[in-house]
């Protein structure tokens, strides 16, 4: 018989939903999307490890039924390095947002993207901090109003996606949370390259954003990232005044090359006759 | 084969690391730390083991405790600033129950102070320098073999109380070349997997002084570790004060109960004796000479050396406090551990401090002046 | 036939926006957290293209593919 309940419900502990996002949030949307991207793979949903910072996107591999790991502020990439150099067989996913990447985390985000290191990293950028309360980050809009931007943001916020495949990522989307059909096409594309994956999604914060900036209902915040997101192809053909404010979407980078852990265990192969360890901890030794 | 080397301390605790098993370093250069990273580099890839030179220390302690949840032993080492700057991740190590090892090789402080210089600067950080109610263990080695020695030790604390583990070493151990013998065979401890009861596992169901077997990622338990404070299924359960009483009282208790397995004290003529100098780590190097000179003059000094600062070997010292009448301490800072021996002697034994700081190693005469004074 | 998990919906409305067809409604029902609850209105005119089960955020919808 087959369950009628969505299909993305399986991959996640039932005993912990609903889950703590605000109704309109857009973490919930990338969850599935992430899911289907999943389905488009070879991947084993057993063999996938998250790992997380602090926010409300950093929860999300809370509510999935694999292994996980939430971590502190801005720093899991730095325990998502370990773990998948501790084990490359893993297939390590890494939840983040834009003040967790981007701000406290950004050092451990470019040295990520410049070692190669083969992560999926979804970066759910809802230009706010929005479990604090809703203060500015460093990518809320120019103009942009936050409880610590009370008279609105007066900072170049970072483009991401630039920033991240200048820094070395092999493959580096941007999409929407109204994008869902592409944005999981990015997500799969993202799992299956073997190098650093970065996968910027502009989301809703209703809550916050939304309420500080005019835009009272989920919808009004869906409908407003709708109409700013203008195709990457389109874009390029476009002038830099006609694109302030935009939401450029499509790939950014798609260049695979050498990963950090396969240069980790051809360095092992050229030194030592044994292989590499894996999970060696558990060895008795006599 | 036993093997004898000549060796600089440093490199002996990496060569200690390699013998307990440790395939995974990440690290970021400081001095006078810096040798271990190296020789770690060395190593590892002749052993089939992983080293990751990280972007600073926050991502080094960060990797090691991603390495350690993949099924790996883990090791950074730092110095000063760079053991500042680790806290936050340390302290994440001790409430996910994480076995890491942390090596800090002691330095001048505060801020960037002396970074060629030693000191004992740490000695409190190491307890308390994270956010919150924990208990470390940590142990101080005061010659190359005992960085050697400690540092398997470490990873074997490190794997049977599921915490993370500082070798608090510093510059002149670090530093000093002596002879290091390796045996054919040490002690390690496995990591022990847990089993499924029923189709069910709790990673965090353990007994009110003890921990429970850890799963590596990717072995099928799908579990959720969190910094949070969780329940014993792991899930975050942040406003309920039973749950982190209970939680934070566990972390506790499985080190300070089990407090007299892990603290180990080295005694000398303490029988007699009416003076004790009580010492930890590297001044405990000039201790013996002190002693030697006063007792032939008929001064009945003996030494008590801590080789493990945290968790504190109150008892021990509580004793000796009954049967001297003086304690001398000293430290390679301006009082740090004195104020630990004291609390511990309940006022017993007078207890004397020669804290000294810039860097240079107390002289045995500068232990033997402070007898003499004592002594009258 | 699409099936939304009262338990689950946190009313956000985004399923009558992301719908293609416009397949969905307000309701006047609320669930137990006084939510008012989407319905598919226009049923015929889906073509369980799925955009709706993987754009709810509160994993609350199911639309029953075709059965070969």
């Amino acid at each position: 018989m087959v369950e009628k309940e969505s299909p993305y419900k399986k991959y996640l502990r039932e005993e912990r939903l609903p889950h703590i996002f605000c109704p309109g949030c857009g973490n919930g949307t990338v969850m599935s999307t992430f899911f289907k991207g999943l389905e488009g793979t070879d991947i084993d949903f057993e063999n996938i490890a998250m790992v997380s910072g602090i926010g409300c996107s950093s929860r999300i591999p809370g509510y999935a039924k694999c292994d996980s790991l939430h971590t502190t502020h801005g720093r899991a990439l730095s325990f998502a390095t370990g773990l998948k150099v501790g084990n490359p067989d893993l297939d390590v996913v890494v939840f983040t947002g834009d003040g967790d990447a981007a701000s406290i985390g950004g050092n451990h985000l470019i040295h990520a993207a410049r070692r190669n290191i083969n992560l999926t990293v979804i970066c759910i950028n809802n230009n706010i901090y929005g479990m604090t309360g809703g203060q500015i980050s460093p990518t809320s809009p120019k103009g942009s109003f936050g409880t610590t931007a009370p008279y609105g943001s007066r900072d170049k916020p970072f483009n991401l996606a630039e920033l991240v495949s200048a820094a070395g990522a092999s493959y580096v989307a941007r999409w929407t949370t109204t994008h869902p059909l592409q944005l999981s096409k990015a997500i799969q594309k993202g799992l299956e390259n073997e190098g650093f994956s970065f996968i910027e999604v502009v989301s809703q914060c209703p809550t916050y954003y939304g309420r500080k900036n005019k835009m009272k209902t989920p919808l009004q915040m869906f409908e407003w990232i709708k109409e700013n997101s203008i195709n990457k192809r389109r874009a390029e053909k476009m002038e830099e005044s006609e694109l302030e404010g935009k939401i450029i979407v499509g790939e950014f980078a798609n260049k695979p090359h050498a990963a950090l852990t396969d240069n980790i265990k051809t360095l092992a192969e050229e030194n030592s006759d044994k292989p590499l360890a894996i999970k060696s901890a558990f060895e008795e030794l006599d | 084969m036993v093997e004898e080397r000549f060796v600089q301390g440093n490199e002996a605790c990496a060569l200690g690391a390699i013998a307990a098993n440790c395939r995974f370093f990440a690290g970021y250069p400081i001095t006078p730390s810096t040798e271990i990273a190296e020789q770690m580099s060395i190593l590892l890839p002749k052993y089939g083991g992983s080293f990751v030179q990280m972007e600073d220390e926050i991502g080094s302690a960060g990797a090691i405790i991603g390495a350690s949840w993949s099924g790996m032993k883990a090791m950074t080492a730092t110095s000063g600033p760079g053991i500042s700057l680790m806290q936050e991740n340390i302290g994440y190590g001790f409430i996910t129950e994480t076995p890491i090892v942390i090596i800090n090789v002691q330095r001048g402080s505060p801020s960037t102070g002396q970074p060629t210089m030693s000191a004992q600067a740490d000695m409190m950080q190491v307890r308390w320098g994270s956010h919150g109610d924990y208990e470390p263990i940590a142990l101080a080695p005061s010659s190359v073999q005992e960085f050697f020695d400690f540092t398997i030790k470490a990873f074997n604390l490190a794997e049977e109380y599921r915490v993370p583990v500082t070798v608090l070493a510093d510059e002149v151990v670090g530093h000093m070349r002596e002879k290091l013998i390796i045996p054919d065979k040490v002690d390690i401890v496995a990591r022990k997997r847990p089993e499924k009861v029923n189709g069910q596992y709790l990673p965090f169901d353990a007994p009110e002084d003890g921990t429970t077997p850890m799963p590596a990622f990717g072995d099928g338990f799908n579990i959720h570790v969190t910094g949070l404070t969780h329940d014993e299924r792991g899930y975050p359960d942040t406003n309920d004060p039973d749950t982190h009483n209970e939680l934070v009282e566990r972390l506790c208790n499985k080190v300070l109960m089990r407090r007299k397995d892990i603290c180990s004290v080295k005694k000398e003529n303490c029988d007699d004796a009416d003076i004790v100098i009580v010492s930890c780590g590297s001044p405990y190097c000039s201790v013996g000479a002190a002693m030697k000179k006063a007792r032939e003059e008929g001064i009945k000094v003996g030494s008590l050396k801590i080789d493990t600062p945290w968790p504190f070997p109150e008892e021990e010292i509580a004793e000796i406090a009954k049967t001297a009448s003086d304690i001398i301490v000293p430290e390679m800072n301006l009082g740090q551990l004195v104020h630990e021996v004291e609390r511990a002697a309940h006022g017993e034994a007078n207890v004397h401090l020669i804290g000294k700081i810039g860097g240079i190693l107390h002289k045995p005469d500068e232990i033997y002046d402070k007898i003499k004074e004592i002594n009258g | 036939m699409i099936i939304i998990d009262s338990k689950l919906c946190k009313g956000c409305d985004i399923c009558i926006a992301t719908c293609p067809k416009k397949v969905y409604s307000k309701s006047d029902k609320v669930n137990t957290k006084n939510v008012y609850l989407p319905f598919p209105e226009n049923e015929e005119g889906c073509t369980k293209c799925g955009l709706c089960e993987v754009s709810c955020p509160d994993q609350a919808i199911y639309v029953e593919k075709e059965v070969e």
